[in-house]
């Protein structure tokens, strides 16, 4: 028995699973993103900022790559999606796009000689890529919930319906609260993350403050959002593929399939605790128990648009064309290949894990990045 | 659809692509050729093999960061401006970019962090493992965008399913071993290994003619050179290969690139030529200006053959029953019925008409192969741009040419051990040819590209089909801040890199 002996809806509830699970690490690896937003912030002096640095600058091709292999997904498991949204949402996109072309070079650059734009600039740049990349990301998530205007054609060619390409997402507030929710999320890890890669209390000290702050704030945004899509109407779709408006849609979803709610309170849960015993007990070890907590609370808010005969991407212009995971996926061949590759993910994440510990089994120290041999960012 | 919105998104494509070719070379190649200076430094313990080793991961490192920050754009590019394109064959081509990112890419940035920060951190065999990883992963990546690539010039294993209006994956070994994916692999890696010794010996060439750093620089020009000899002769067999698989697979990107207007035996490859702008398939105007033919040679490319019928253009599109070969309007018809069959498909659908349906797909079917040419407006449609496929072709090869000797002359002087430092001329010729390379590898994906048209998918769906439907201000501008943003980086790599080879090796990091 293999992949290609399961039906089609599993296969593609497989492939949603994959797809919720790198968004969750994705949002995870994002605490890079969130470090390089505080940058200044936590640093007093140009040693203190260049051990910041890179102590992220060593993790960033990571997540990079996450986004990468997220659009690779969704290229090939829901091609219907790929075409939709990304030829459709041209400019949030091209907005998103740009703010990580940026990121990639700015570590490289930043302390070289002669680098054309200067220290400064670089470190804009990933200021940039830090708040508007997550919040743009954010945004556009939102829009799995809040829908956009496009119509899928009897070719399956899917044709834009508001001029701004995207942009218009940026005009629904509720839109805007996820995108803040995970800038205030990326700028807690990013600090989760310092306090246990960096052995220096003043770095420390100063990350522990700015959690304090952002905790309040990520949770008055990211419940405002939960509100909103427990209380509004979704969309879901009858077994004969027509979609409708169903009251209470989301909220349901988490009540008809328990262990996704489970999942998603835990993970709620655990980036709490992670937050109260690094503010109380000033403990260095809670990213672990953070990322662990965001990966399940993210996959778990991905895997309840997709499954439960709910719409993914809803179009607000002509709800027959909304997407679900069955009407946007790829063929039982193409997904039954890509999930004999599937099989290697562990491996991968085997080996990502043991050169990342191995890499961080010493904490990064003022003495390492001080070292006349060094290669610093 | 609008006006231009094909152009100004083709000029998008080629623009971010050719640009992030500029940066992907030199990271398939320079990976190895830093691998193997570690493996020596490992082996013999020399520190001064450290140093060479660390001077020329500096630079890939600069290299490599916006290889990634312009690879990033391409991934999403099929989405956002070839969006018709990627539900057409979403399934098949983004099946090799998904397994690519899970194979390949995870592998380079892993233990591309082990390989810059490592040193002190893991064991001397780690961290020699963590680099040969680094550059088998940068070469796997390479390998499975290619194997997408040579499915749009040869789309095979794949059947057209109506109801979904798209192409679906149903043999995913016939589209990895396609001999056209297999040869664009080769070629492309080589590609990127010459220039990498082009690099390599550049520079080392430029520390020589400067008459600092020679030690280190005399041990990078041999491991850069010896890399290069080989790579020269294998990039001559892929590139050969590569013609043979276009003159199979793609007849019109095989005239185009030799002007080949009258098809005929023993065909002859012109070396050095100029076109003449006037000629077109209906007129009678002489091809070239001035031309320098070498006889037999084309047949013999492309047919292993000195004595092969090659067809020309004009047999291309208006076919030549001696030789068999049909007329692109008859192609077109036949397109017309498949476009028209689909339609009648979907009505007949519509309307619960089985037999209606069986009908219609049965037509379709027949008439599937030739699809992209419904969409066609006139049989000269089907010609690619010729002079700059010419041009190109010609640039591509006649520098493969000019590299070849180059490694050999450089290597010449170090077996023989005779003084290479003495000969300025060589190693001034050395460093110019560092740009060449980037040159002839962009010919090189002009020549595969720019030839391939009108065809987004060859003989499926031309371009004006592929694009996004969206209005051509958006693509302008989105071209310009591309064109902009890019550039700047570039400027940055450039200096960058040209400061820490300034800075050499015993003060670079
Ligand atoms: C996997 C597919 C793929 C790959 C690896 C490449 N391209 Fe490409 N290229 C396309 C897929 C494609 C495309 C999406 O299919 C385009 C857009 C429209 C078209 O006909 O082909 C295209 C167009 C296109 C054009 C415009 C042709 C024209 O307007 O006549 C050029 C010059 C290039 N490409 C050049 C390159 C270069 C320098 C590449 C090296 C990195 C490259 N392509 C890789
Ligand atoms: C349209 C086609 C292409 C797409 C969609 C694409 C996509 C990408 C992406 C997303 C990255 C960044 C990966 C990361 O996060 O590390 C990348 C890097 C890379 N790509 Fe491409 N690429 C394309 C064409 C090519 C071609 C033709 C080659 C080689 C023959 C190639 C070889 C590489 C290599 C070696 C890297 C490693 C980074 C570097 O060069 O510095 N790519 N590509
Ligand atoms: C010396 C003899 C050479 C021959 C006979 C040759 C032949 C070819 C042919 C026929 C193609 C088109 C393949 C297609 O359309 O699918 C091609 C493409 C290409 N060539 Fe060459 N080439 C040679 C040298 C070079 C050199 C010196 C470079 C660069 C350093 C180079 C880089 C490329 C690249 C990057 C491509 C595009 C990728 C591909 O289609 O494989 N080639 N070559």
């Amino acid at each position: 028995m293999g992949f290609g002996d399961l039906e089609l809806l599993t296969l593609q509830q497989y492939w949603w699973i994959i797809f919720s699970l790198l968004g969750g690490l994705f949002v995870f690896m994002m605490f890079v993103q969130g470090g390089q937003t505080m940058i200044d912030f936590l640093s007093h002096n140009e040693t203190e900022k260049t051990m910041i640095i890179n102590s992220i600058g060593r993790k960033w091709e990571l997540g990079f790559t996450t986004l990468v292999l997220f659009g690779g997904t969704l290229f090939s498991a829901f091609p219907l999606f790929y075409s939709a949204s990304f030829g459709g949402a041209y400019w949030l996109w091209l907005a998103i796009l740009f703010s990580f072309i940026i990121q990639a070079v700015s570590y490289e650059y930043r302390s070289k000689p002669n680098n054309f734009l200067g220290k400064r600039t670089y470190e804009i740049f990933l200021r940039i890529n830090g708040d508007v990349g997550s919040f743009l990301l954010g945004v556009a998530i939102a829009t799995f919930f809040s829908g956009s205007e496009f119509i899928v054609d009897e070719n399956n060619f899917s044709h834009w319906q508001n001029d701004l390409r995207g942009l218009e997402a940026l005009l629904n507030p509720y839109n805007w609260l996820l995108g803040l929710a995970l800038i205030f999320l990326t700028k807690i890890s990013g600090a989760l993350y310092l306090i246990n890669n960096i052995d220096y209390e003043p770095i420390r000290q100063k990350a522990i403050l700015s959690i304090k702050g952002h905790m309040p704030m990520f949770l008055i945004t990211y419940l405002g959002f939960m509100i909103w899509i427990f209380t509004k109407d979704g969309f879901g779709v009858d077994e004969n593929g027509v979609v409708f408006i169903e009251q209470y849609k989301y909220f349901n979803n988490f009540i008809d399939m328990p262990i996704v709610s489970a999942l998603f309170i835990i993970g709620v849960g655990m980036v709490i605790v992670a937050v109260f015993k690094t503010i109380h007990y000033e403990k260095t070890c809670c990213i672990k128990t953070a990322g662990v907590g965001i990966v399940m609370t993210v996959a778990a808010l991905i895997v309840s648009v997709g499954f439960n005969n709910t719409v993914y991407y809803p179009s607000t212009t002509d709800m027959q064309s909304s997407l679900t995971i069955m009407n946007s996926s790829g063929s039982h061949y193409t997904l039954t290949v890509m999930s004999y590759a599937s099989i290697m993910i562990p491996f991968v994440l085997g080996y990502i894990g043991y050169a990342w510990y191995s890499m961080d089994r010493e904490k990064l120290t003022k003495e390492e990045i001080e070292a006349p041999d060094a290669h610093n960012y | 659809m609008e006006e231009h919105l094909v152009d100004w998104s083709r000029a998008q494509f080629a623009l971010t692509a050719l640009y992030h070719f500029l940066f992907v070379p030199l990271t398939l190649g320079l990976g190895f050729i830093v691998a193997i200076m570690e493996t020596i430094y490992v082996k013999t313990g020399s520190l001064e093999w450290k140093k060479i080793t660390k001077f020329w991961m500096t630079l890939f490192a600069i290299n490599f960061a916006i290889g990634v920050a312009t690879g990033i754009i391409m991934e999403f590019e099929f989405g956002t401006n070839w969006a018709n394109y990627s539900w057409f064959v979403g399934d098949i081509f983004g099946a090799p970019l998904a397994i690519e990112g899970i194979l390949a890419f995870f592998m380079e940035s892993a233990f591309f962090a082990v390989m810059f920060f490592g040193w002190n951190k893991v064991g001397k065999k780690f961290h020699l493992l963590s680099t040969w990883l680094v550059a088998v992963g940068s070469n796997l990546s390479a390998m499975w965008i290619l194997v997408a690539n040579g499915w749009m010039q040869f789309p095979i294993g794949v059947e057209f399913n109506p109801d979904t209006v798209r192409n679906e994956m149903v043999d995913f070994w016939a589209i990895f071993f396609s001999p056209v994916a297999v040869s664009k692999f080769l070629h492309t890696i080589g590609s990127g290994y010459v220039i990498s010794a082009l690099f390599v010996v550049g520079i080392s060439a430029w520390y020589l003619l400067k008459e600092r750093d020679t030690i280190f620089a005399k041990r990078s020009m041999v491991v850069g050179a010896t890399f290069g000899l080989v790579a020269s002769l294998f990039l001559f067999l892929s590139g050969d290969e590569s013609a043979h698989q276009v003159a199979q697979k793609q007849p019109v990107k095989l005239a185009a690139m030799e002007g080949l207007y009258e098809g005929k035996e023993g065909a002859g490859i012109v070396a050095v030529g100029i076109l003449n702008e006037e000629k077109t398939l209906e007129n009678d105007e002489e091809v070239y200006h001035f031309e320098f033919e070498i006889p037999y040679a084309l047949s013999l490319l492309g047919y292993h053959d000195p004595f092969a019928f090659v067809p020309g253009l004009k047999d291309l599109v208006y076919g030549n029953e001696e030789r068999g070969i049909e007329s692109a309007i008859s192609k077109m018809e036949k397109g017309k019925i498949a476009v028209q069959a689909l339609r009648d498909y979907k009505e007949a659908k519509r309307n619960a008409d089985e037999v209606g349906m069986a009908e219609a797909k049965a037509k379709l079917d027949a008439n599937m192969q030739y699809f992209g040419y419904g969409h066609l407006e006139k049989p000269e449609d089907i010609v690619p741009p010729i002079s700059l496929t010419f041009y190109s072709f010609h640039i591509m090869v006649t520098l493969g040419g000019w590299f070849l000797t180059l490694f050999g002359i450089v290597l010449f002087f170090f077996i023989f051990n005779k003084d290479i430092v003495k000969q300025k001329l060589i190693l001034l010729s050395a460093v110019l040819s560092i740009p060449l390379g980037y040159i002839a590898a962009e010919a090189g994906w002009i020549v595969a590209e720019v030839g391939r048209q009108p065809w987004a998918i060859q003989d499926l769906m031309p371009v004006g089909v592929a694009v996004t439907d969206i209005s051509t201000t958006n693509v302008m501008i989105s071209f310009f801040m591309f064109a902009v943003l890019f550039t700047i980086l570039l400027i940055a790599e450039v200096k960058i890199m040209t400061k820490q080879i300034a800075m050499g090796p015993e003060e670079a990091h």
